[in-house]
């Protein structure tokens, strides 16, 4: 087992350069570097800095280096000294803006997982077996319906809604009250209250898709020939269908993590936005419209690496509920 | 035990063999089932599947209103007309009351009256059924150039006066009509599903298939590169390429580079079907029997692998284009997508884009919402459609 | 219909007029009807019938396990013993009342042992919960019960196996597995759908004697459901044989096979008779110059040594220094069971999969040998062209989206040979020369059945004028009464365009009545080779010996079974 998971993390090793590749192409993309920017920048306030200022800023981030050794001066920062760059936006390192956000995100994220998981697995287990019924019907369409709407449509509405009908105002992640109240069971409630909406809306879309999963794999599972056996033992209907097909398609529904994850993380990301909440979505697009790229990319990587541990996560899941894997 | 056509047995010329079970089901066989091809079959089971159906045609209609936008719109895509800021939807009438208590056959919106909100000091539009409006189809108003090329002022709907003003679906901030941009939207959003899709299938089908058929150490780094791609999350990865696009390009441009971008990170799925298809494909006894009569790569590729894919490609990229569709709208609508003049379903949402707007004028949200709803929906459903039938072979 | 077994045996299950019907798109199919027999303590019934005949949906009728759209349309299915009698047709599928007597008074065998266990659990759980259910006894009682079941079924350290997973044993193991199961509660009928079907036939010889074991020890009335009439006559007391969901001839074994009444039975029994020995139709092979000289074939499986994997992997040795030479006109047998490498043999020779050692040399009719071996992918297309393969599964090898008639014309399309009219009188006379209807060529494959299928697939490779034929388990796939036909259009074929035959079956009959020499292979070696009558009456080498004694012989008058013997290890 242990030798199983060392190879798992063994391999995500390339994965993961591909993915700070990628991170810090996108932080290349804008035209002009961060150079630009902050010279634009303190154009702007009035200032000029002379062309040895320049040339010293230059050199001293490696801006006239070729690229692989800019990413290794970004990568080792990063991997070294968790030197994530430096935020021209709000004139601070990188790293004590993210962390903050990205706690919350992930704290979200965790919580609609369970959300969703917790409803999709009943009902897709409930939709196999029934199939065809009228519940099942119903099911096929809502599920239907949750993944034809776009998240950030999702979060209008509800947040139209709840506006309209329960007088709620669900911006931010607390009433203003509360802002910057110590915590208390009233915090608490409001927190609940301002959070109900982000994580239903984060969860629609991957409780559905998950939904349709779980009945398609136990579907195929309750035809069987060990789903006979078990009933020529005699055992229960609900039982034999527990212990053995739904344990086993329970695999394939565990292993989904590798796609809920960076749907879910894609799905926070936007509905932050809509909903204004503190998370990494509004900063991220604050970073990129204003091109503060290394913030931009921090996040990037950081959301990339968060659904590669899920990945691991589910992987080792996998690992120790099916032998087959474990085993061979 | 289905009738399916694997059952579909003539035994007529072996009355030797001794009678299979098969035999049993031959009454539903009919002689054309024998010579029918794979598309007649799926044709077959495609048409029974009654959501499916009702889907494309769905489908079609969308497409239809994207082609013909100048002329089903009533107004142009950018005619403003600022005092009429938010004015609701009009609804339509087909009959009017005559002054004597009957019914006369008039279509007709209801006309505005303006009411002073005292406490906010705003104008708002209240929709005024004593005001009647005469609305017609194919009526003449404003001139337009039917794809840039054929010059028409005839509407398929809008005022029988082109002197009125008719907002079906409401107007926004500056008095554009919701109605017409929502049908020239159309035009961009259903083509970005297409043209994205596109590029995905090509991308997808070589990376794929190349991956597929040599596998090795192509195939290892081809999958190494989806994995990555895969494993990313969409949303912030296309933000920071669609951020990157200069402001000052023009929108032609900006359109096929969010195209692109959408379509550069949906492939990474059909690759990994299209990969897993060819690896099924190669070990297939019929491909093995194809190679050893002498068929050379290109020919077991094209001649026997590609038809079996085919159907089940169809399939891959309907399901494919809901996905671009809602990609195109969520960069959109959060501002690093399309941009105005550009008018998408995205950008359109961006009018309804905090909760004043929506509270002022919830047809901002609701008609453009429902335009990408139902376009996703039956493109889902016709994907599922057409997914069932790819295999006629299938028992 | 019931017969009446003249036997003292207490009658245990007695089924009336069963029917099973199932409800289609378009109509029902009636899958079984007007069903009867009864099954004796201690005795063997045999359900005998080719594929859909009804003999499985009948099998699972007596536990109520048939699934929707399928339901038991009448008649009744009386288990006696243990109180009072119960009519099961007449219980609910999913009440109480079956719910006691499946897995406690009616234990059950399936087809698939992969499939039939579940993949997840443990053997020692999938057995421990029947005797938790039904016997209510604790954990550590259960546990040594089964420990206890699995000894009795002889499977070796049942200690350690216990907590073995079933993809961790062999096929055989898990059957063994599933029958430790199915006796855990010591049930009064076992009905077994065909138990041994997916085995070879010397695991097939060891499961069959320790069912018949437990059978005598347990005092059970077993219901064994087979196609296979030389199962049939080494185990059954009595036989029913079904076709077309009725039974239409039953009695004492020895009377079926000795004394048959039914046109049908009869015609089963010739086909599978006909099987026994050497075809009328087979003429002594003249010629002497080899076609096909094979030196050291082999093939080498080289594991990737993968990076941090805990189990260090053993090479494979697939095709093991095989020897032989075809000659010209004659047919040559390997026989051999699961993983003796004899279908990589074939495709060795073709090149399909490349060896790794050894030569191949073709004779071609003019000109000089050819080391095949050598040949660059022009030259290889050349000799493909010569030497064609027949395919076992008359499904996956035809292209469902072309027509007969194109499947038939490609290789001579690709190959230049013909076009347009010619094109098309070839295809005719090809499937006239195959026993096809040439009007038929406009058909797609899905309208033939599965030995017409084989007819078109035989036609493909005849297109090219081959001078010799590897068939890879070319009638396997083919229920016992075509087998025959196919074999016999296969000979006809040979003496009509001087074909060579290299036919890889691991189906001794049938290598019997087509061959004229055979070779025994056995974990990638040819352990024997000899004239076909020698092999199958007088071998030589033991494992040769084990396998023929093991092969079940269709006459319950001569059970060649019983008298097998056995190879240690």
């Amino acid at each position: 087992m242990l030798g199983f998971i060392l190879k798992r993390v063994l391999y995500m090793i390339p994965t993961l350069f591909g993915m700070s590749l990628v991170s810090f192409f996108i932080i290349q993309l804008p035209p002009g570097d961060f150079l630009t920017s902050l010279i634009s920048a303190i154009a702007d306030s009035g200032q000029s800095l002379d062309s040895a200022t320049v040339a010293a800023l230059t050199a001293q981030y490696g801006l006239d280096q070729p690229f692989y050794v800019q990413y290794w001066n970004w990568i080792s920062g990063i991997l070294f000294r968790g030197d994530f760059g430096w935020s021209f936006d709000w004139g601070q390192p990188v790293s004590r803006l993210i962390w903050d956000r990205m706690g919350i995100t992930l704290f979200v994220s965790v919580l609609s997982l369970i959300l969703i998981w917790a409803v999709a697995l009943p009902i897709g287990i409930y939709s196999a077996v029934k199939r065809y019924s009228i519940g099942d019907h119903i099911f096929t369409l809502l599920g239907f319906i949750g993944l034809a709407i776009p998240t950030f449509i999702m979060a209008l509405v509800l947040m139209y809604v709840s506006y309209k009908f329960l007088g709620q105002n669900v911006g931010g992640l607390f009433s203003p009250e509360y802002q910057d109240a110590p915590w208390s069971l009233g915090k608490l409630w409001d927190l609940c209250l301002h959070l109900w909406i982000p994580i239903v809306v984060i969860a629609t879309n991957s409780t559905a898709a998950l939904i349709r999963v779980m009945r398609a794999n136990l579907s195929d599972e309750l035809n069987k020939p060990y789903v006979v056996t078990a009933r020529a033992k005699g055992l229960k209907e609900f039982t034999l269908i527990m212990r053995y097909p739904v344990r086993i398609a329970l695999n394939p529904f565990i292993s989904t993590i590798g796609w809920v994850l960076p749907a879910l993380i894609s799905g926070v990301t936007i509905t932050a936005i809509v909903l204004n909440l503190p998370m990494a979505g509004p900063l991220l697009l604050r970073a990129l419209v204003s091109q503060d790229m290394y913030l931009a990319g921090a996040f990037i990587l950081l959301m990339s690496v968060l659904t590669l541990v899920g990945m691991l996560i589910s992987d080792i899941l996998l690992a120790v509920l099916d032998p087959r894997i474990r085993l061979q | 035990m289905s009738l399916e056509p694997d059952n579909l047995v003539t035994d007529t010329d072996h009355a030797t063999e001794l009678p299979l079970d098969e035999t049993q089901f031959v009454a539903t066989a009919g002689a054309s089932a024998a010579v029918a091809g794979q598309w007649t079959l799926m044709l077959w089971k495609f048409r029974r599947q009654k959501v499916a159906m009702a889907s494309l045609v769905v489908v079609l209609l969308l497409y239809l209103v994207a082609i013909l936008a100048e002329f089903l719109a009533p107004y142009d895509v950018d005619m403003t007309r600022p005092q009429y800021t938010y004015a609701p939807p009009q609804g339509i009438s087909l009959f009017v009351t005559t002054p004597d208590g009957g019914w006369r056959f008039l279509p007709h919106a209801s006309g505005y009256k303006i009411v002073v909100d005292q406490e906010a000091m705003r104008r708002t539009f209240v929709v005024d059924p004593e005001q009647i409006i005469p609305i017609g189809l194919f009526v003449t108003g404003q001139s337009y150039k039917l794809w840039g090329l054929f010059e028409s002022n005839l509407h398929f709907i809008g005022p029988t006066n082109p002197a009125d003003t008719v907002y079906l679906l409401g107007s926004d901030r500056i008095g554009r009509d919701v109605f017409s941009r929502l049908i020239y939207g159309t035009r961009i959003s259903m083509s970005i599903g297409l043209v994205g899709v596109v590029i995905s299938l090509a991308l997808g089908v070589f990376l794929g298939g190349i991956s597929g058929y040599y596998g090795g150490a192509v195939d290892t780094a081809i999958q190494r590169l989806v994995e990555v791609v895969s494993a990313m999350p969409t949303i912030p990865l296309w933000m920071g390429l669609a951020a990157a696009i200069p402001l000052t390009w023009p929108s032609g441009l900006v359109y096929f580079t969010v195209t692109a971008i959408v379509s550069l990170l949906g492939w990474t799925s059909l690759a990994r079907e299209v990969r897993g298809r060819f690896f099924a494909l190669r070990e297939e006894d019929f491909v093995t029997a194809a190679r050893l009569d002498g068929s050379s790569e290109m020919r077991l590729i094209f001649r026997h692998m590609l038809p079996s894919i085919t159907s089940h490609l169809l399939a891959m990229v309907t399901l494919a284009v809901p996905a671009m569709i809602i990609a195109e709208t969520s960069l959109s609508f959060l501002g690093i997508g399309l941009k105005p003049p550009v008018v998408s379903w995205g950008v359109l949402l961006q009018d309804a884009q905090n909760l004043r707007a929506i509270a002022n004028a919830p047809w901002l949200l609701f008609w453009p919402a429902l335009a990408v709803m139902v376009s996703v929906l039956s493109f889902n459903f016709l994907g599922d459609g057409l997914r069932d039938a790819a295999d006629p072979y299938d028992n | 219909m019931t017969t009446d077994i003249p036997a003292t045996a207490p009658t245990v299950l007695e089924v009336r007029n069963l029917a099973v019907e199932f409800a289609l798109r378009g109509g029902t199919f009636t899958a079984a009807r007007d069903v009867g027999f009864k099954l004796q303590a201690g005795r063997t019934l045999c359900l005998v019938g080719e594929s859909g005949s009804g003999k499985s949906v009948t099998a699972r009728a007596m536990m109520q396990l048939i699934d929707a759209p399928g339901r038991i349309a009448g008649g009744t299915i009386m288990l006696s013993g243990e109180g009072a009698p119960v009519d099961i047709a007449t219980l609910n599928p999913r009440g109480d009342a079956i719910r006691a007597i499946r897995g406690r008074r009616i234990g059950m065998i399936f087809q698939e042992p992969m499939s039939s266990l579940s993949p997840v659990h443990t053997i020692g759980a999938q057995i421990v919960e029947v005797l938790r259910l039904h016997l209510k006894m604790d954990r550590q009682q259960a546990r040594a019960r089964t420990i206890e079941l699995l000894r009795q079924v002889e499977i070796p350290d049942p200690e350690r196996n216990i907590d073995r997973y079933t993809f961790e044993f062999s096929g055989g193991m898990r059957q063994r597995a599933m029958i430790a199961m199915a006796l855990a509660c010591n049930p009064q009928v076992l009905i077994a759908d065909e138990p041994t079907t997916a085995l070879d036939v010397t695991t097939q010889a060891e499961v069959l004697d320790l069912i018949s074991r437990m059978q005598r020890e347990l005092g059970m009335a077993t219901l064994l459901i087979t196609h296979d009439m030389g199962v049939v006559a080494e185990v059954a007391d009595d036989v029913a044989v079904m076709y077309r969901g009725r039974i239409v001839e039953a009695g004492p074994v020895d009377e079926v096979f000795h004394g048959a009444r039914h046109p049908y039975t009869k015609r089963l029994l010739n086909s599978v008779l006909k099987l026994e020995r050497t075809s009328e139709l087979k003429q002594a092979s003249t010629a002497a110059d080899p076609i096909l000289s094979v030196r050291d074939l082999g093939k080498l499986y080289q594991p990737r040594q993968g990076f941090l994997s805990r189990r260090p992997k053993t090479e494979v040795r697939a095709v093991d220094g095989v020897s032989f030479d075809l000659m010209a006109g004659e047919s040559l047998g390997i026989v051999g069971e699961s993983g003796s490498g004899k279908t990589t043999l074939g495709r060795l020779i073709l090149r399909i999969v490349e060896p790794t050692e050894g030569t191949v040399t073709f004779r071609p009719a003019t000109g000089a040998p050819i080391d095949v071996r050598a040949l660059d992918k022009r030259g290889l297309r050349g000799f493909h062209q010569q030497v064609r393969l027949i395919f076992q599964d008359p499904f996956a090898s035809l292209n469902p989206r072309m027509t007969v008639r194109q499947i038939i014309a490609d290789p001579l399309v690709v190959n230049h040979i013909a076009s347009g009219a010619s094109l098309d009188a070839r295809v005719s006379e090809l499937l006239s020369m195959v026993g096809l209807d040439p009007a038929m060529m406009e058909r797609y494959p899905h309208a033939f059945s599965g030995g017409q299928r084989q007819r078109i697939g035989i036609a493909r490779a005849l297109a090219l004028n081959p001078r010799v034929l590897i068939a890879d388990e070319a009638t396997s796939a083919l229920d016992v009464s075509i087998r025959s036909q196919m074999l016999d259009l296969l000979l006809e074929l040979q003496q009509r365009l001087g074909l060579s035959f290299l036919f890889i079956s691991h189906d001794i009959g049938v290598v019997r009545y087509f061959c004229d020499r055979v070779a025994v292979m056995r974990r990638g070696k040819i352990v024997e080779l000899g004239p076909a009558e020698t092999i199958c009456t007088a071998p030589e080498h033991p494992y040769t010996k084990a396998l023929i004694s093991a092969v079940p012989h269709p006459d319950p008058r001569q059970k060649r079974m019983r008298t097998r013997t056995r190879l240690d290890a």
